[in-house]
């Protein structure tokens, strides 16, 4: 069974996936920053592949991106920072990005690399549903990569069962149909969304993501699905304090715990 | 071969829609709808009548007599750069206008390089008053300052795009952000035949007045159905789209399409897609672009700020890649040669996209007495700074 799958069996409440750009805010930070976390107690990983086109990220992350791009990031570089992440952790990691780094690469061989580094999941917010099923979805299997796709607010219950049905790791529901990193408090027009994809019971696990800042905006998306992903609020984390003890106050103040020392 | 858009919106392996799903609902409706608004009598009724009273169509087809003689060949300039604010861009704003109208869509945002599209959008929005804004690379605005102070001027918003290369990929970039946020009230008018499905078609189509004209003209005029070839200057490809699109399937007819090799093509310094670019995703569509081994997108340069777009629309892909259309490149140089030439021996002051069209008459080869049709898609006043660096 895959990490992620492991992950949700073992826990279906108060999921924190933490997303952060590879490559930033150095070079070579990726690795520390997985383990950092990881001790700092979040349960999974979302890391992003700098792309000089990121059409579905707002500026926060378009920032690192070109960062990470500036400090010389490349595919090849991540999977060799990647390469014995295994052996020091556990937590589940998927990649983010955009489809034409993927093509790029080569499809089967980014699947292949995945693989190899013990990466669990994909998100590549533009990869049409209908193109990865009928091209991908078996490659996915071959290699043991989750797929997890987007909800937005708009999206019509056909959809809805649509994007439940093609993802296996989670699903990913947009809290707000903005780019990332936009207001962080959580609407009543949100809660009637987050109310009405509860009720259709989809089977894969649901993480609310987009605009969640803080340790408010947090429970109110844990108690409308299994959990969160916060992005652009720890990017700026990053850009304030990159260090390791900067990383463990940024998730307790996220988790509402005190920091131990 | 067809040349036509597929149900899914590929043109042979290229088109589609790679698009985030914060943006399926919008280009969902669009693409369910389009076909049908663009069809309906209404629709017809309304875009053929501002075509006439407001844009000033058809524009001419002139037979160019002196540059006919120089060429040994029968040159016709299709004269988009005499449609109202001066090239053949308000024909797609002023279709998209009336869709996003029948949409029920209230504001309107666009993106542009040199400002004629933004220009174009801004003029429909102030015909129809509708909220515009038009999202401009933060270098292009600089560098573009005359076509910002119209666009303002015309009751449009320009919003720098300040990330990336600050150009014409960004600013397209941006306005796809903005069309995520803003989902319920806003329409995206594209200025090319490149993005996501329906896109590349809706814009050909709303384009194809040109050819459809060129036809009807040429017949009238020469008594011949249809050229030997149709040249046009290929940025994302909207002005060469329309001016091909009636002779896709007349195999007779070449097509040549004219890229901006800007300082030639091996300089690191260009804008020749079709032979710099490699089969990838750019603004939600699979084409050919430019890009790094990673997929990283490449900027572009050309000194005309309408060619330096990273990729070509799809169907041109299709065009080149299967044969039916023939590229040539043009660099600054031999465009810039090729503008003044026109200005003094037929009295037209071309725009620098439009020169590259004329140069590539030097480069193709052709019989004596050929039919030969140029769509003069722009007027050059707004190039005249550019041309007075050249002039000696």
């Amino acid at each position: 069974m895959s990490r992620l799958k492991k992950l949700f069996e073992r826990k279906s409440k108060d999921i924190l996936n933490i997303y952060f750009t590879a490559g930033f805010p150095e070079l070579n930070d990726t690795a520390r920053i997985i383990l950092a976390l990881d001790n700092a107690g979040a349960d999974l990983l979302e890391i992003g592949m700098p792309y000089s086109d990121p059409m579905a990220d707002g500026e926060t992350i378009q920032r690192s991106g070109s960062k990470a791009l500036k400090n010389g990031m490349k595919l090849n570089i991540l999977f060799e920072q990647l390469e014995s992440i295994r052996t020091k952790t556990e937590i589940p990691i998927v990649l983010m990005g955009y489809f034409n780094q993927v093509m790029q690469f080569g499809e089967e061989a980014f699947f292949a690399a995945c693989a190899r580094v013990g990466v669990d999941g994909l998100i590549l917010p533009d990869l049409p549903l209908e193109v990865f099923a009928r091209e991908y979805q078996d490659l996915y299997t071959k290699y043991n990569l989750e797929s997890t796709f987007l909800l937005s607010p708009h999206s019509d219950e056909n959809r809805i069962r649509r994007v439940d049905e093609l993802s296996t790791g989670f699903v990913y529901m947009v809290a707000d149909a903005s780019i990332t990193g936009g207001a962080n408090d959580i609407s009543a027009e949100q809660i009637a969304y987050f109310k009405r994809i509860e009720k259709l019971e989809l089977t894969t696990p649901r993480l609310i993501g987009f605009g969640i800042s803080d340790h408010k905006a947090f429970v109110s998306a844990c108690q409308n699905a299994n959990g969160a992903i916060i992005g652009s609020a720890f990017i700026r984390q990053l850009e304030k304090d990159p260090s390791d003890q900067g990383i463990t106050e940024f998730i307790s103040s996220i988790r509402g715990s005190k920091v131990e020392i | 071969m067809t040349f036509n858009v597929n149900e899914e919106g590929f043109y042979g392996a290229f088109g589609g829609a790679f698009i985030p799903e914060m943006l399926y609902p919008n280009i969902e409706t669009l693409r369910s709808n389009y076909l049908n608004i663009i069809q309906s009598d209404s629709f017809q009724t309304e875009y053929q009548y501002l075509l006439k009273q407001y844009v000033g169509r058809p524009t001419p087809l002139y037979f160019a007599e002196r540059l006919s003689n120089e060429f040994k060949a029968k040159i016709y300039l299709k004269r988009e750069d005499l449609c109202h604010t001066g090239a053949h861009k308000v024909n797609n704003t002023i279709g998209q206008i009336l869709i996003a109208k029948k949409l029920g869509k209230k504001r309107i945002i666009a993106e542009t390089g040199a400002g004629q599209h933004g220009v174009a959008t801004a003029t429909v929005c102030a015909l129809m008053g509708l909220n515009c804004i038009v999202y401009m690379g933060s270098v292009d605005i600089e560098r573009q300052a005359p076509n910002v102070a119209r666009m303002k001027m015309l009751g449009a918003e320009v919003r720098p795009a300040t990330s990336g290369s600050q150009t014409l990929k960004d600013a397209t970039n941006e306005a796809i952000r903005d069309w995520i946020a803003n989902p319920a009230d806003t329409h995206y008018i594209i200025g090319s035949v490149v993005g996501p499905h329906p896109y590349p078609d809706m814009v050909t189509r709303l384009q194809a007045i040109i050819s459809e004209e060129i036809r009807w003209q040429l017949k009238e005029q020469t008594g011949k159905e249809t050229p030997d070839a149709v040249i046009a200057c290929v940025g994302g490809g909207s002005n060469a789209a329309g001016a091909y699109y009636h002779f896709l399937e007349e195999e007779k007819t070449r097509l040549i399409a004219v890229e901006a090799a800007g300082h030639g093509i091996d300089s690191g310094e260009s804008a020749a897609t079709s032979v710099l670019g490699s089969k990838g995703i750019i603004h939600g569509s699979r084409t050919l672009l430019m890009q790094d081994e990673d997929g990283q997108i490449i900027e572009p340069y050309s000194i005309s700020a309408g060619l330096d777009y990273p990729g070509i629309g799809p169907l041109h892909a299709h065009l080149i890649r299967s044969k039916r259309a023939e590229a040539i490149s043009i660099t600054d140089q031999e465009a810039i040669d090729a503008a003044f030439h026109l200005s003094r021996i037929e009295g037209i002051i071309p725009a620098l996209e439009t020169a590259h069209a004329f140069a590539a008459l030097h480069k193709m080869k052709f019989n004596q007495d050929d039919c030969l049709v140029i769509n003069l898609s722009g007027r050059g006043d707004k190039d005249l700074g550019t041309y007075q660096k050249f002039m000696k």
